[in-house]
């Protein structure tokens, strides 16, 4: 009887000691640990690569932004619209497009590739985009530029999808196509090695570049 | 086309020195790091009355790993439900919702990291470390020691010995999946990856809106996320948030670790194999001393010696069964979405929805294939929005469950179906099965049909009562056949402990949580328990000496009748419900 008492009592013992201990251990000492060493080592990606303009912070490098004037250039659709909103009369959070701001998130709406709520979204952005860019063929509409990303937060755009908004940002910004192209292309990144990833441009680094040259910021 | 190739290629040399090391702390052999180790593991063993010389049977270490692993339920559950007070709390988080959080913490201790919460309104700091961050590390150690006992059991040193679980545990965590968080987790954050304990930030954009950047301690969790196999993100849309993944790099750390770990697992496996392999030879040549020579050495091939021998012919079987699947995919997002063509958006870039600019389609399929044949569940693009076919091979990849699979619990599935398989062939020469020298038998055999059997069950008897009644029905929010898609694909998730989701269910709801719990729960322990029962059996038999009528399972033909096996009883099992999925959508889609 006191035999098994003593086994029970001691494997026990090795149980919940090795939870507690692992815990503490995988739980507290390495979070802690790895801050610590990223605070020392790589201190501005560790406190989120935020984007400084004139001592305000305006956003993070790794985070797209909702745009809606006709001389910024625009983002992919988001669910989420990148977390953007207003402060509403009523004291209520709103998107750009009026609904209501569910508080932070990240995401896309889901659609299957047959649901007919896609196709429709798409559509209805098309018509959207032809009318602000009247200069744009419907066939020369890169994907990437009106489908949703998977995040809804992504902060990129294909070079083709930047180039078929330049003559729309050139006349809303009186900034020349060649100054938004110089723009582009600096903020354009390549493959890496030549070979993994895609060619991306970041949106906001274009957005605050502009302006910049248009002397609003 | 390339990009892929090269990956795969970096991931074969990577692999390499990975399973010699894993092998090592498997196997208790000296490692270049013992000195540190040896006190941090030998103050953890006297601390907990830990005696590592004390081994265990295969009874005693199961019931050693689901009694811990049930502590940790426990501890973590009562964790989540008070995860409001004031610690490492920046976003005022509220406390978790009982059924939310049986899910939850059942998801995060199977390694399933099926996720009906959103990290950033869901969990505090304190949650996201004590909870997420270490089941993250336990469970895949669980898993890991599970597969290692296994593997002690099928080599056969001893008669019932197959290891000490807490050894084992402890072992794991410090030496591999430690040391590796730490150096990759480094990598991430030099990447990009936040890794703060700081409150949410909101920003005054350039337009004159705000903008509400999510912060945390993203980093550590997101790299044992993936060495761990875990996969359960910090935020909502998990890897595709540049937030978890901002670059092709950070892309690529996360793919390999997710990939290392169970790919070493096989080296390890085929190693330890023929370690045995070579007691055995050497006491033949002990007994004879002047006639048996030495043979196996120096005739091996190149793989032979990197993978050994029965290693290699699994590792193959797995390669090819990846390579179909990942092959399929990229076909599949390649070609589009013909009804977006049709509304005039041209699709030459492929099936851009739900996908990230940064990783492409090349990238998007090699992760979205390895996360569900690795069983991670993490992944860089929303996997609802896939095209049909496109999103068939996760499906597929989780409902085989062999495909690498996650720690260790992988190997031990498709050990499961090698038995299988020389079973059937056996059948087929008119000889009594035989694997690795053991003679396979009436109980081994029911065994491996039991616990090959109890992966279809869960998933396709849960997904008719989903869609038989109004409770699992409301989940559903894309119309048609990938209704249908979305609940397999829930079940399938959780009975292979993936924990990828077709997000757009709406399944924080009672019946959601809880049918997905219990099938990640059953999923996760009656197999490990079955399988550790027959190598428990395997153990206690003679070793059988090789004859002319043995077959082979060290060949390249042994792999491919693997593979046959395992897509045959696939066909036979999931077809049904296939075709009424995906396979329907898509020809709908394409008519």
């Amino acid at each position: 009887m006191k035999e098994s008492v003593k086994s029970i009592l001691h494997s026990a013992r090795q149980t919940i000691g090795v939870t507690v201990i692992l815990m503490l251990v995988c739980g507290l000492l390495f979070p802690g640990l790895l801050t610590g060493l990223s605070a020392l080592i790589f201190p501005h990606q560790a406190d989120g690569n935020l984007l400084t303009v004139n001592g305000q912070t305006v956003g993070a490098e790794y985070v797209g932004q909702e745009f809606t004037e006709d001389y910024y250039m625009w983002s992919r659709p988001s669910a989420y619209h990148y977390n953007v909103y207003v402060e509403g009369e009523d004291g209520k959070l709103y998107y750009n497009d009026g609904t209501e701001f569910p508080g932070i998130g990240s995401g896309s709406n889901n659609y299957a590739a047959t649901n007919p709520a896609l196709t429709e979204r798409v559509e209805a952005d098309i018509k959207a985009f032809l009318e602000k860019n009247p200069g744009v063929k419907r066939e020369d509409i890169p994907t990437d530029l009106l489908t949703a990303s998977g995040s809804g937060l992504d902060p990129h755009i294909s070079p083709a999808s930047a180039e078929i908004q330049i003559p729309r940002i050139a006349e809303a910004s009186g900034l020349t196509e060649e100054e938004i192209e110089d723009i582009v292309s600096e903020n354009t990144q390549g493959k890496v090695f030549g070979v993994f990833g895609e060619e991306t441009v970041n949106v906001l680094k274009v957005n605050i570049e502009i302006a910049q040259r248009m002397g609003i910021l | 086309m390339l990009q892929i190739a090269l990956t795969i290629l970096i991931y074969l040399i990577l692999v390499i020195p990975a399973g010699v090391y894993v092998y090592h702390i498997a196997a208790g052999k000296h490692t270049f790091a013992d000195p540190v180790f040896n006190r941090v593991d030998g103050a953890i063993y006297k601390v907990c009355g830990v005696n590592p010389k004390n081994g265990m049977n295969w009874k005693k270490y199961a019931v050693s790993l689901v009694i811990t692993n049930g502590i940790m339920i426990l501890l973590g559950y009562i964790i989540l439900r008070i995860q409001s007070i004031g610690l490492f709390n920046p976003n005022g988080i509220g406390a978790m919702e009982e059924s939310l959080s049986f899910n939850t913490i059942i998801s995060f201790m199977t390694n399933t990291n099926l996720q009906h919460y959103s990290g950033e309104s869901g969990l505090s700091n304190l949650s996201q470390m004590l909870v997420i961050t270490f089941m993250m590390f336990v469970s895949a150690a669980s898993g890991y020691a599970a597969c290692i006992a296994f593997i002690r059991g099928l080599a056969g040193r001893t008669k019932d010995n197959v290891g000490n679980f807490f050894v084992d545990l402890v072992r794991i965590t410090t030496r591999v999946l430690l040391p590796f968080s730490i150096i990759g987790g480094l990598l991430l954050v030099w990447q990009g990856v936040p890794q703060n304990f700081s409150g949410n930030v909101v920003v005054d954009t350039i337009e004159g809106t705000k903008q509400v950047i999510a912060m945390g301690p993203v980093a550590a969790l997101e790299i044992i996320k993936h060495l761990g196999t875990n996969g359960g993100g910090f935020l909502g849309a998990n890897s595709a948030t540049p937030i978890e993944n901002p670059t092709i790099i950070s892309n690529l750390i996360e793919l390999y670790s997710m990939m290392l770990l169970p790919g070493a697992c096989v080296i390890t496996f085929g190693k330890m194999v023929r370690d045995r392999k070579r007691d055995l030879a050497a006491a033949v040549v002990a007994d004879d001393a002047a006639a048996a020579i030495p043979q196996i050495e120096g005739r091996e091939s190149l793989t032979a010696r990197i993978f050994g021998r029965e290693g290699r012919s699994i590792f193959a079987a797995m390669g090819i069964l990846f390579l179909i699947g990942l092959g399929v995919c990229f076909w599949a997002e390649s070609q589009g979405n013909p009804a977006l063509a049709e509304v005039g958006l041209a699709q030459s870039m492929g099936s851009m929805e739900g996908k990230e600019v940064r990783f492409g389609i090349a990238q998007s399929a090699m992760f979205t294939t390895t996360t569900t044949s690795f069983t991670t569940g993490t992944v860089n693009n929303m996997h609802d929005t896939l095209t049909p076919l496109g999103g068939m091979i996760p499906l597929l990849h989780m409902m085989l469950n062999v495909v690498f699979g996650g720690k260790g619990v992988g190997l031990m599935n498709m050990i499961t179906y090698a038995i299988l398989a020389v079973f059937i062939c056996g059948l087929m020469i008119g000889r009594t099965p035989e694997y690795l020298g053991k003679k396979i038998e009436g109980r081994e055999m029911k065994l491996a049909a039991l616990c090959i059997i109890i992966h279809p069950l869960l998933i396709l008897t849960f997904s008719a009562l989903a869609v038989a009644t109004p409770d699992g029905l409301a989940g559903i929010t894309n119309p048609g056949y990938h209704g249908l898609s979305q609940v397999l694909y829930e079940f399938a998730s959780s009975a292979a402990n993936n924990g990828s989701g077709f997000e757009g269910l709406a399944d924080n709801t009672l019946f959601w949580n809880i049918t997905t719990g219990l099938v990640m729960f059953f999923g996760r322990y009656l197999p490990i328990v079955l399988q550790l029962a027959i190598a428990g059996s395997l153990m206690k038999k003679r070793f059988v000496s090789e004859s002319a009528g043995t077959l082979h399972t060290d060949t390249m033909s042994f792999a491919v009748i693997l593979v046959f096996v395992v897509y045959i009883f696939a066909a036979l099992t999931f077809f049904p419900a296939l075709a009424l999925g995906p396979v329907a959508e898509h020809l709908t889609l394409w008519a």
